[in-house]
């Protein structure tokens, strides 16, 4: 790729005559890297996409057979999978919803000079920073019904957070939200920051209400980053794995990847999990690219 | 905020603070807790109610880095007398400490965090290291398609884990490289790289190129400007990327599940596998999980003024 790219680097510059040449530092620095993330990252989607179209089986010995799109249909006709999709949405739009009222209204709350603010931040910017699997396995014993903290603070008995189908989700998506909710208040600290204070004093000349440069000012200025916030937090809720898996067994807590794990590891279904995992890709790609649009929105203000 | 402030602005504010204040309390106490039940006597770990203060012992500590077996009979008062304080902590709850010979038998836990540790600076060093030569390429050098290039490598980092996991496992399979350390660092590599060059490539964007154009004006070459006048410039953001590498190397879950399961195991699959049947001894849980989370929080404290821009990918800075 980039080694046949064109240059307008002049190749008889005095600085490019001493030592190498200003085109072979750029190869030699950027083409590794490229090399690598090919070997590594694409190569091997390029091998499962080949097996996608199998009906392989990694626990077997047994020659696999071509199947064709066998494994895509079989996929999108059964309701299993659908169901986990539709898990996975409930899961996204709760707790990406959950972080981004919890995480833009400690922002606000935040964005204000006080005592001891930047430790405050930092402290509030702990979870985030932590292992899921790690910190999700501990949420266990908090949502434990005989002798958990959370129940007993709240006076639910003996309400069983993780072991009953209709609440598992939701307590995942709880801790979840208490993981991420620090990521958007550390963007949306950054947005609120960036709005000019003279916005503020004219409007305080005004005497607009609260509402109103609120809603007037402030929102219309951070929603560029909140935007950015949204798209990131739902990308990595869709590709939740760790903390779901390492919290609850309840399958209806069975996110998409959740499912996939299992099919490819524990039922050794490797063609079709494959499948899965395009179809999976397919739509991380997608949130990316939107991602990366705003992204470089943003970058240019 | 006005110069001049109504008494219903200084209300409101001192409102604002404490609820501030409220929310830390709560955002914290998840991590008290990990933090307190590693220093709580067993029993009170699963207390009703649920205890908040005790005189706190490191006996969980004792039983997360020792093997140990239930004893059938209380221990011979001669041994107690002469056994060490942390092994008599052990003998008081009815266990004793497995040796062989003189040596005591140490449990998974210190080699399993070992692994991490060595998992995740190798990968940090190297994906580090490709990716600020890699960042200083993209932030000085014309690039044809340069953001689709850019994009390419970000999008390397969104793959979900457990898609790439499956083709990686049947490659590694086949070269023998499942459950090894070599495996897992080449895994972390490529997932912190294009991280690093992002990221590096906000810190180099920063340094003015006057400084290394005033070098080679001097008779440096290209390379030893690279290496005498850019590197130390971008020292903060190189030593800033390697903490979030090698934080995001160390959190790492699904790959190290599926690609380890004894030798080369990290502590993050391995500190759930602990629970196993039965009552959990939640005590030993914490404490290793305290000890895990113990690096990621002094970090984060170092990070600080980096944070915003490590998660942006450094597209938002201060």
């Amino acid at each position: 790729m980039a080694s046949v790219a064109l240059t307008n680097l002049d190749p008889a510059s005095r600085a490019a005559a001493r030592g190498w040449s200003d085109l072979t530092i750029r190869n030699m620095f950027i083409i590794p890297t490229l090399v690598f993330l090919i070997v590594f990252n694409i190569f091997p989607l390029i091998y499962s996409l080949g097996y996608s179209f199998t009906n392989f089986a990694a626990n077997r010995s047994e020659p696999w057979q071509f199947v064709g799109l066998q494994n895509y249909r079989e996929l999108l006709s059964d309701g299993h999978i659908w169901s986990n999709f539709v898990i996975t949405a409930k899961y996204v739009i709760v707790s990406v919803a959950g972080q981004m009222i919890v995480g833009f209204g400690l922002a606000l709350l935040l964005n204000r000079s006080f005592p001891m603010k930047g430790l405050i931040t930092t402290l509030l910017l702990l979870p985030m920073m932590m292992s899921a699997a790690v910190v999700g396995l501990f949420w266990q014993l908090l949502y434990s019904p005989s002798w958990g903290p959370i129940n007993y603070v709240f006076g639910l008995g003996d309400f069983a957070w993780l072991s009953n189908p209709d609440s598992a989700l939701y307590a995942v998506a709880i801790t979840d939200i208490w993981m991420w909710s620090p990521f958007v208040m550390l963007l949306s600290l950054a947005g609120l920051s960036a709005v000019p204070q003279h916005l503020y004093e004219a409007a305080a000349i005004d005497r607009a209400s609260w509402w109103y440069t609120f809603t007037r000012i402030t929102l219309p200025l951070v929603s560029p980053i909140l935007l950015i916030a949204l798209i990131f937090r739902t990308m990595e809720a869709f590709k939740t794995f760790d903390i779901a898996y390492t919290m609850t067994t309840q399958p209806t807590a069975e996110l998409i990847a959740i499912r996939l794990y299992k099919q490819a590891f524990q039922q050794w279904d490797t063609g079709k999990s494959c499948a899965l995992a395009y179809i999976v890709l397919i739509m991380v790609l997608a949130i990316t690219n939107l991602y990366v649009k705003y992204l470089n929105k943003v970058k240019e203000r | 905020m006005a110069a001049v402030r109504t008494s219903s602005e200084v209300a409101l504010n001192r409102v604002a603070i404490a609820a501030v204040l409220i929310a830390t309390l709560v955002f914290l106490a998840p991590i008290y807790w990990i933090a307190s039940t590693a220093f709580k006597p067993k029993e009170l770990a699963v207390s009703v109610p649920p205890t908040v203060l005790f005189e706190p012992e490191v006996t969980p500590f004792v039983r997360l880095f020792t093997k140990r077996v239930q004893m059938q009979k209380t221990v011979d008062p001669q041994v107690y007398e002469a056994a060490p304080w942390w092994e008599k902590r052990i003998y008081d709850g009815g266990e004793r400490v497995l040796k062989v010979g003189k040596d005591v038998q140490l449990s998974q836990y210190p080699n399993r965090f070992m692994n991490s540790l060595i998992v995740a600076v190798v990968s940090t060093v190297l994906a580090v290291g490709m990716g600020t030569f890699t960042a200083y390429g993209f932030s000085r050098f014309k690039i044809a398609g340069e953001a689709d290039l850019l994009f390419f490598i970000l999008s390397t980092r969104m793959l979900p884990p457990v898609v790439v996991a499956i083709p990686m496992f049947l490659m590694y399979r086949a070269v023998g490289l499942n459950d090894s350390h070599i495996g897992l660092i080449i895994l972390y590599v490529a997932f912190n790289l294009s991280f690093s060059v992002w990221l590096m490539k906000g810190f180099m964007d920063e340094i003015p190129k006057e400084y290394e154009e005033a070098a080679l004006v001097d008779g440096y070459t290209r390379m030893q400007a690279f290496f005498k006048i850019v590197l130390p410039e971008a020292a903060t953001g190189i030593a800033a990327t390697a903490v979030f590498c090698f934080i995001t190397a160390w959190n790492e879950y699904a790959f190290a599940l599926i690609m380890t399961n004894r030798r080369a195991q990290t502590a993050p699959p391995f500190i759930p596998s602990q629970i196993g049947s039965g009552l959990p001894d939640w005590t030993t849980i914490a404490a290793g999980t305290f000890l895990f989370l113990l690096p990621v929080a002094i970090f984060t404290f170092l990070l600080r003024n980096h944070l915003l821009r490590g998660v942006t990918f450094g597209a938002i800075r201060k």
